[in-house]
């Protein structure tokens, strides 16, 4: 059967290998200076979408995700490895958001596309870790949850079957649809991008990305329909912007505090022999090891 | 009415280390708090359940056995905790940072329209009463605090091994309730079932061991991490692996040591080409001696190590076995 797939994506900072250059003289995170990436999760959600497009002809795959204007280039890069479409969720009612009113803005423009049979999210998001959206949307939209999925099948009949990795083993349920499904990071990679996608989709932008920095080519999009990347405000998918954004987010940050360690008196050996013989010789002695 | 509830994660009967961890820290806050410590354990076999976790102070233990509770589904846990914590208005309630406690927690809180934060590496209560949920955020570079004000139950997930496990009071008696579970589930919260389900052993056990050998990204290469299985296996020890490191395809999942991954607290910890961040500094500060091995004199790691040898692990681990070897002779 054709399914109408919706992926949740997120643009985040690349948290993982962050460098001297990206620390300031204070010793935070300059997130400036850190480069934006697609969440690496929700690629892999992104792959089993595409998965289920290619053994279900038929099927559509549509990006959602909710950031600044600049989110649009994940939607870009999904469309260029073989998404349909894609819609962005911006609006200053959204900032500030924690993990419940980002699910409550999610849902609400779910609930807008309305003809959807699964939703597939990243298990997490590399910024947060809270592994809390997925679950939360499936709450917000009353359908059943599937989570750490590594790879889902569709069965037929409106049924789809989901391979698990739990934390000691795996499991495989099945469920009928729609249902939400959190992919795993131990799922099979994301296709590359296909260059004849990237032809046909790297002038594709959002309004205002076209009103803030008119490009050469913006005019082909009167007659292309498919490379104007849809935005929506919280007006656009009727939310109630008291449920969204710092109001609607039932966590508050009270404080945060940069990282500073309680320093040691530390005794500090080289490399050399000596230095090594000497250490091993006062852990055995002192029972630490041995 | 408004007391501290606990999730305890069960399989085949037995109470999970985490969930205990949990009622130990759930004690103490509720003690702080002035209110009752109970407990909910949902699934199938829990005849032993009250036995268990009594003596961690347990004031009333809620029971939901049934055989479709077992193993945990995500739907009727659900409905089982929103329906209950609906009724007992629990002013905080906790459960495991697992892939259970991450599956459901979310649910729940979404269903209640309460906040939730996960990986809380400290619980502490501040002095108007609320729960303050500490946690690194943002790759570890900063410790937040975070709180709900207004929202009740305040929600928190906690990791196995970040909370100490300690007997309350072995003779401690509390209070027992056994549910109807068809009152709290539907036909439509078994939709999701489970056709195969294989769980092994893990081969790995890296919270058990005095000695942890653990690298990071600045190990370099799978190939190095070599040298750290064989310095551990000299020794007596297992090897870790910071979240970098893992990221890196360095080594399993299993390994990994930090706020997101296990916290541990061997008698030697010795941190190769590992860089500090607080993420993984939360799941091994606690040990009693560091060694940390590195080439940059400015890792922040250092400031907590014990020993500071400055070099390459593939110069450093090679000589310490031989010196190992040779001082055991």
């Amino acid at each position: 059967m054709s399914l109408n797939i919706i992926v949740l994506a997120k643009q985040v900072p690349d948290t993982r290998n962050v460098g001297k250059d990206a620390m300031k003289e204070d010793g935070t995170v300059n997130r400036a200076a850190l480069p934006a990436i697609f969440n690496p999760e929700d690629l892999n959600a992104l792959e089993q979408a595409l998965r289920l497009k290619d053994e279900n002809p038929g099927s559509t795959v549509t990006l959602l995700t909710m950031g600044p204007a600049r989110a649009a280039e994940i939607i870009r890069e999904g469309l260029f490895r073989g998404a349909d479409g894609g819609y962005l969720l911006t609006d200053r009612a959204f900032a500030g958001a924690d993990t419940l009113a980002t699910s409550y803005a999610l849902s609400m423009a779910i609930r807008k596309i309305k003809d959807y049979d699964i939703v597939i999210c990243g298990r997490q998001a590399i910024d947060g870790d809270t592994a809390q959206v997925g679950p939360q949307v499936a709450e917000k939209l009353g359908i059943p949850q599937v989570t750490y999925a590594e790879n889902i099948r569709c069965i037929g009949s409106g049924t789809i079957e989901v391979r698990r990795r739990l934390e000691r083993g795996v499991e495989t349920v099945q469920t009928a649809l729609p249902a939400l499904v959190t992919v795993n990071g131990s799922a099979p990679a994301c296709r590359p991008r296909n260059a004849r996608l990237l032809q046909k989709y790297k002038h594709a932008r959002t309004a205002s990305e076209r009103k803030t920095a008119p490009a050469a080519y913006d005019y082909l999009a009167d007659s292309r329909l498919y490379l104007t990347i849809a935005e929506w405000s919280a007006a656009g998918v009727e939310a109630n912007t008291a449920l969204c954004g710092l109001s609607g987010s039932p966590t508050k940050v009270k404080k945060i505090e940069n990282v500073v360690f309680r320093a040691k008196e530390s005794k500090a050996l080289s490399a050399a022999d000596a230095d090594i013989d000497e250490l091993m010789k006062e852990l055995i002695l002192n029972h630490t090891i041995g | 009415m408004n007391n501290l509830f606990v999730y305890c994660e069960t399989e085949d009967g037995l109470v999970a280390d985490v969930s205990r961890e949990l009622l130990t820290k759930g004690r103490h806050l509720a003690t702080t708090l002035g209110c009752r410590l109970e407990a909910v354990v949902i699934g199938h076999g829990l005849d032993g359940a009250a036995a268990q976790v009594f003596p961690f102070g347990v004031d009333v233990l809620h029971i939901f056995d049934d055989s479709r509770l077992a193993p945990y589904a995500s739907l009727p846990h659900t409905a089982i905790l929103v329906k209950l914590f609906s009724d007992e208005k629990p002013q905080v309630a906790l459960m495991g940072a697992t892939g259970i406690g991450r599956d459901l927690g979310p649910r729940v809180s979404s269903a209640l329209g309460s906040g939730l934060t996960a990986d809380c590496t400290a619980l502490e209560i501040d002095e108007k009463g609320l729960l303050l949920q500490i946690r690194p955020a943002f790759g570890g570079n900063i410790v937040a605090t975070i709180i709900n004000p207004d929202c009740r139950p305040q929600m928190a997930t906690v990791r196995e091994g970040v909370m100490k496990r300690e007997i309350f009071d072995a003779g401690y008696k509390g209070e027992t309730r056994l549910y109807e579970v068809e009152r709290y589930v539907s036909e439509s919260d078994f939709v999701v079932s489970i056709i195969e389900r294989h769980i092994e052993q893990s081969k790995i056990n890296i919270k058990g061991s005095p000695v942890i050998v653990a690298g990071g990204y600045g190990v370099g290469s799978k190939d190095n991490f070599r040298l750290l299985h064989e310095l551990a296996a000299v020794i007596g020890g297992e090897v870790g692996a910071s979240r970098a490191a893992v990221d890196a395809g360095f080594a399993e999942h299993e390994r990994q040591i930090g706020q997101t991954g296990i916290t541990v607290r061997p008698k030697l910890y010795i941190a190769c080409g590992i860089s500090g961040q607080i993420q993984h500094v939360a799941g091994m500060q606690e040990s009693s001696i560091i060694i940390s091995v590195n080439n940059d004199p400015a890792a922040p790691i250092n400031a907590i190590a014990d020993y500071i040898i400055a070099g390459t692990v593939e110069d450093v681990l090679p000589k310490m076995i031989k010196y190992y070897k040779k001082n055991t002779k």
